[in-house]
């Protein structure tokens, strides 16, 4: 049996199906990490809520991903939650890279640059955003 | 009041929002920044950051359904996202420079435009005989199958729609929301898609659309997790669940007693803004 070369390697259902495992294992893994962490963050039976009513802006180490990595391992509930809520924004940001990827194995170059621009821009947001 | 109870009633507004966002079509975030910010008076800022979050997490989820039915356009989404991203990011560096009264005031304007716009009957548009040619150069095309017929569609009206998805983008980088309304009606009216492949993409965008602001909002600390998490878990369980309702039930007596309620937000908002209470 022989394929011919220029059949695109890829189907768009096969994409969609790819985008769509992509994005149950993204969420499915942050939500857990914030379900735990919100189990230990509730934990104090006392414990007054923060005061959101006066806008504190104080940078949380969540643009330094290895800070709540390291904080995480220590069952730190707040890092346990940031990085959970990281993960959820990063399962968005996951998905275009596939998308990349999978308009290059479909050789449709002009979609490649599309997609590669959006990853970029987002990228771009992750990264230096608070510059 | 201990932290434990102030989340469980966060969780259950952001809840509320959800089915109210769903079943009015306008989505959780758009409803749960005003309910933070006026009745537990949380800084809108906060208000703005849990709403991302919790917008993010609802495109993701319901997407997952949506494109495995084959209904949202891969193409068509990733070619408007590269307006909705970058001018979301714009969006977000507006909002860390403008004063919460402004944004308050914004915020009330979109949520009177968006009920209003919720009340109109959607007409059906006539479909230009002529087949776009900067659609067909961009394989802004498809097909659908739905009840054993195939759909097949084509872009009109590109620059329109592109141009659309600036606005949409900047709302949901300034306010924290999908801005689903705007992108529905970038794709329906103007480039003329059927409305059940506008929604799915559109509501397929919102997550990339918010991804794009989340990193400017997090770094500049809009984003606290003890207040985003029953946020987040709210509007994302309030709106499967008002997205089940709306196949079973007539919605047309709700969708317009939720609309007055929304038109009140969105009033106290611009009057708590003009007079500087948030």
């Amino acid at each position: 049996m022989q394929e011919s070369p220029r059949r695109p390697v890829l189907t768009d259902m096969q994409m969609d199906a790819a985008v769509a495992n992509m994005l149950r294992f993204g969420i499915s893994l942050a939500a857990t990490l914030m379900i735990l962490g919100g189990w230990f963050y509730l934990q104090h039976p006392t414990m007054q809520p923060a005061d959101y009513a006066h806008f504190h802006g104080s940078a949380t180490d969540l643009h330094n991903l290895g800070k709540v990595l390291t904080g995480s391992r220590l069952a730190d509930s707040t890092s346990v939650l940031e990085l959970g809520i990281v993960l959820l924004i990063a399962t968005p940001v996951a998905r275009v890279a596939l998308c990349v990827v999978d308009f290059a194995r479909q050789r449709d170059r002009l979609y490649v640059a599309v997609s590669f621009s959006v990853l970029l821009v987002l990228l771009y947001s992750l990264f230096r955003g608070g510059h | 009041m201990t932290a434990g109870i102030f989340t469980a009633l966060i969780f259950v507004t952001s809840l509320l929002a959800g089915l109210l966002g769903a079943l009015t079509g306008l989505g959780g975030g758009v409803i749960i920044v005003p309910m933070l910010a006026l009745v537990f008076k949380v800084d809108l800022r906060y208000a703005i950051g849990a709403s991302l979050i919790s917008v993010i997490a609802t495109s993701s989820g319901s997407a997952v359904a949506y494109v495995r039915q084959g209904l949202s356009n891969i193409r068509i989404g990733m070619f408007l996202e590269v307006a909705t991203t970058l001018w979301a990011l714009l969006g977000a560096y507006l909002t860390l420079k403008i004063s919460t009264h402004w944004i308050a005031i914004i915020f009330g304007c979109v949520l009177l435009y968006s009920a209003i716009a919720s009340l109109r009957k959607r007409r059906k548009h006539a479909i230009p005989a002529a087949p776009d040619r900067m659609a067909t150069a961009l394989k802004l095309s498809g097909s659908y199958t739905e009840n054993g017929v195939r759909h097949e569609y084509v872009a009109h009206r590109v620059p329109l729609g592109f141009g659309i998805m600036f606005g949409a983008g900047t709302l949901s980088g300034m306010l924290g929301i999908g801005s689903g309304a705007v992108k529905v009606l970038a794709m329906d009216m103007a480039m003329r898609l059927p409305f059940k492949v506008s929604t799915t993409t559109s509501n397929f965008m919102i997550g990339v659309t918010a991804a794009a602001s989340a990193g400017v909002y997090l770094s500049r600390g809009y984003i606290d997790p003890g207040l985003a998490l029953p946020v987040m878990l709210g509007v994302l369980g309030g709106s499967l669940l008002g997205s089940k309702l709306l196949v079973r039930a007539p919605v047309v007596t709700l969708r317009i007693v939720f609309s007055l309620v929304i038109i009140a937000l969105g009033a106290e908002m611009i009057f708590s803004g003009a007079t500087g209470r948030l």
